[in-house]
């Protein structure tokens, strides 16, 4: 049982939860996830660690109302606790000194993406960070990720905020104008296939981190594979993050239709 | 030391008080089981247990050999005659005294050993041309009858606690048995489980039709009673690092992780929907209640369902699949029947429960719908050849010879590999080609102070093995730790 210690909304369906989790706080690393279950009766359902305090013994999940678990989660007020909370779990990310590194995400996804760009930026690299969103009130998390990049592109589909435009030309715009060493790359499934292709014509390595159906999330169920490269992968022993390149995100969006209605 | 040795006078006189004409003119019991066509409709446990006059009938059978050949069967040498002789002569505390020396999950290996390729092939009726004595039932037996038992006014033989810590990384056969015998030795000990429920493969993996909650949690309570502590939630190597171990002041680790990793078989559509690994379809339905109600956990409760392989698990998931509701649930094993890994009562048993039998057939190809998910399988019909390296004689496809069959569901149970959570995180672990943690004949891995057992050592075996390996290494790392 995890106690609730905090909550924020980002936005209508976006929630920022604190939660107690002192050893995951203390062993997790930028990019890891772990397993929720909101209650005795609940689902196991990967999160990403979006921040933690290994002082206070706490994690932060950023959780977005897309399913029964997920809402009865974003419905859950400080004080409450959280069935079961299990990790860190995922590969950490390969932090490194690459150059310039642009850090793109779409809604939620700048959630796990701000552990990655504060660890990108720590080792001295530039980080140029583009979020995107449908519209203003979607884009989360801004003010933490303009404290660690050095420049940060905002991108709107209905133009509410920053540039009119998706993800993809705010990417594109920064390699058109400058040398870019990395990419990397956290969203809806369907964001990180274009940024990917975007990222492939000009020949710029892309990282993307997967979240995809798990039960277990420690390699014995098989529901989070994917093909990379041709090859079958697990999410959540060999990933979540793979060669955005190399991903077949077609086939990973028919696998997360798996219990769609 | 031998409680109930065969030269015991008690013993001497069983042997008297019954000629072996008259032992071997008994027929076998037969386990009494709920109709197919009930069972079928819930989860119920399909074996019901022997009655008490059934089961001293039954143990009057055995002819308490000189030289107990049951016993070589035995992965573990269980003393069989021993506790045997005890049901006859009705003792059935001593003849669950007598298991447990040997056994820690008995109630658990009577129900789920494949008696009939072990203690039972050794039996001395085989060679007389009968049906050998029960000896999988009679376990059953004596360890329920005991579990049954009011124990509230045993007296509890606390272990005096040597001051020493050991941690168990994995709450399965291999890990409980471990943990148990460490516990009895005098060890402060602590299981972590990835999971949130302690027990592993007997919870996540095993139905309950086959092996009741229930069975598995008397066996938890009893090592809780023995002053072993259970941590859910926890991973080695993730949550609590091997080095955040040492810090705790454990003195040694046992790694039980099991074997995990499903393996798929690389065929063109097997990433469509509806079709997964048969671990992620019994997790669903075992240990997130998937189907019941007020549980949040999805499965695909369809018409027709391919289960694809011949062991256990295979049969554990025909099972479970015409208990969800489906109608037609085909076994599609790429030899024959004969060659099936799976335990002959499972068999039996997916049989009268309506699961039809594809032997001799293999899956070429899925094919899916416009949504991306299964609608048919192409299955390629096979013949046997030569035996290849397991002995068996290796199928061949039959040229030509491919069929396409409709399908809603396929469950992938074509075995597993070891779960390499733990070996790749802690550094300095040796592992086999095949990923498997190498240990030296005391069990012992690379890293002196982590012995490892079960699964995560062979690979994918038995629950009696796993345990046999657990009180293997409780034994070895003992010896090391007294040494120091």
């Amino acid at each position: 049982m995890n106690k609730i210690l905090e909550k924020e909304h980002f936005s209508a369906n976006v929630v920022k939860l604190v939660v107690d989790a002192p050893l995951i706080a203390a062993s997790r690393r930028p990019g890891n996830f772990v397993i929720v279950i909101n209650n005795a009766k609940g689902e196991r359902i990967p999160l990403t660690i979006a921040d933690a305090d290994p002082v206070r013994g706490s994690i932060t999940l950023v959780v977005q109302a897309v399913g029964d678990s997920t809402r009865a989660i974003c419905a859950m007020e400080p004080g409450e606790y959280l069935h079961d909370v299990v990790g860190p779990l995922g590969r950490p990310t390969h932090i490194e000194n690459f150059g310039t590194v642009v850090c793109s995400g779409g809604g939620v996804g700048v959630a796990p993406l701000l552990p990655i760009i504060r660890a990108m930026k720590e080792v001295g690299n530039r980080v140029v960070s583009v979020l995107a969103a449908r519209s203003k009130e979607l884009i989360i998390l801004e003010q933490q990720v303009r404290e660690y990049s050095d420049e940060v592109i905002i991108m709107t589909d209905d133009g509410s905020y920053g540039t009119k435009g998706l993800v993809t030309q705010g990417v594109e715009s920064v390699i058109q104008r400058e040398p870019v060493d990395m990419v990397v790359t956290i969203g809806p499934a369907i964001m990180m296939k274009f940024v990917a292709l975007t990222t492939l014509k000009h020949n710029v390595p892309t990282l993307c981190s997967l979240n995809t159906i798990m039960v277990d999330g420690t390699g014995m169920c098989g529901a989070c594979r994917v093909t990379v490269d041709g090859k079958m992968r697990f999410v959540c022993i060999d990933g979540p993050e793979f060669d955005a390149h190399k991903v077949d995100f077609d086939e990973m969006m028919l696998r997360l239709k798996s219990y769609q209605k | 030391m031998t409680i109930s040795p065969r030269d015991a006078e008690w013993r001497e006189e069983l042997r008297q008080a019954l000629t072996a004409k008259q032992r071997t003119s008994i027929p076998r019991a037969k386990m009494p089981e709920l109709q197919a066509a009930y069972r079928v409709t819930c989860n119920h446990e399909v074996n019901q247990g022997l009655s008490v006059e059934m089961a001293v009938l039954e143990a009057s059978r055995c002819l308490d050999c000189p030289d107990p050949q049951c016993v070589t069967g035995c992965p573990v040498s269980i003393n069989i005659p021993g506790f045997i002789k005890n049901i006859e002569r009705r003792e059935f505390k001593d003849a669950a005294a007598v298991l447990k020396e040997t056994s820690a999950l008995p109630a658990v290996c009577g129900r789920v050993c494949p008696q009939e390729r072990q203690c039972e092939s050794k039996c001395i009726y085989n060679k007389m041309k009968k049906q050998p004595v029960a000896i999988g039932y009679l376990e059953r037996f004596a360890a329920d009858t005991e579990n049954m038992r009011d124990h509230s006014h045993d007296e509890v033989e606390m272990p005096v606690m040597n001051g020493k810590k050991v941690a168990v990384a994995g709450s399965g056969p291999a890990g409980l048995s471990f943990a148990g015998a460490m516990a009895r030795l005098g060890y402060d000990v602590t299981v972590y489980e990835a999971l949130h429920e302690i027990g592993g493969v007997l919870k996540y993996g095993i139905p309950e039709f086959r092996l009741p909650n229930s069975v598995v949690d008397i066996e938890i309570q009893a090592l809780e009673r023995l002053g072993v502590k259970m941590v859910n939630d926890c991973i080695i190597g993730k949550t609590l690092g091997y080095d955040k171990l040492l810090e705790m002041g454990y003195d040694g680790l046992f790694v039980a992780s099991g074997a995990g990793l499903p393996r798929f078989m690389g065929i063109k559509g097997e990433s469509l929907v509806n079709i997964m690994s048969s671990n992620e379809y019994l997790t669903r339905i075992n240990l997130m209640h998937a189907g019941m109600p007020g549980y949040a956990t999805p499965v695909p409760c369809v018409d027709r369902v391919a289960v694809i392989g011949g062991g256990n698990t295979a049969m554990d998931s025909v099972r479970t699949a015409r208990r969800m509701g489906a109608s037609k649930v085909m076994l599609v094993y790429r030899r024959s029947e004969d060659e099936m890994p799976a335990r002959l009562e499972e068999v039996k048993h997916a049989k009268e429960e309506g699961v039809e039998f594809m032997t001799l057939h293999n899956p070429v190809e899925y094919l899916g719908d416009e949504n991306g998910r299964v609608r048919a399988m192409c299955v390629q019909r096979m013949e046997l050849g030569e035996p290849d390296e397991s002995g068996r004689r290796s199928p061949v496809p039959v040229e030509g010879a491919v069929e396409e069959i409709e399908v809603d569901l396929v469950i992938v149970s074509v075995g597993v590999s070891p779960n390499p959570l733990i070996p790749s995180s802690i550094d300095g672990l040796d592992v086999t080609r095949r990923g498997t943690i190498e240990v030296n004949g005391e069990m012992q891995s690379s890293i002196p102070l982590i012995f490892a057992g079960g699964d995560i050592v062979r690979g994918g075996a038995t629950v009696i093995l796993a345990m046999g390996d657990g009180k293997h290494a409780a034994a070895s790392m003992h010896k090391m730790l007294s040494d120091k």
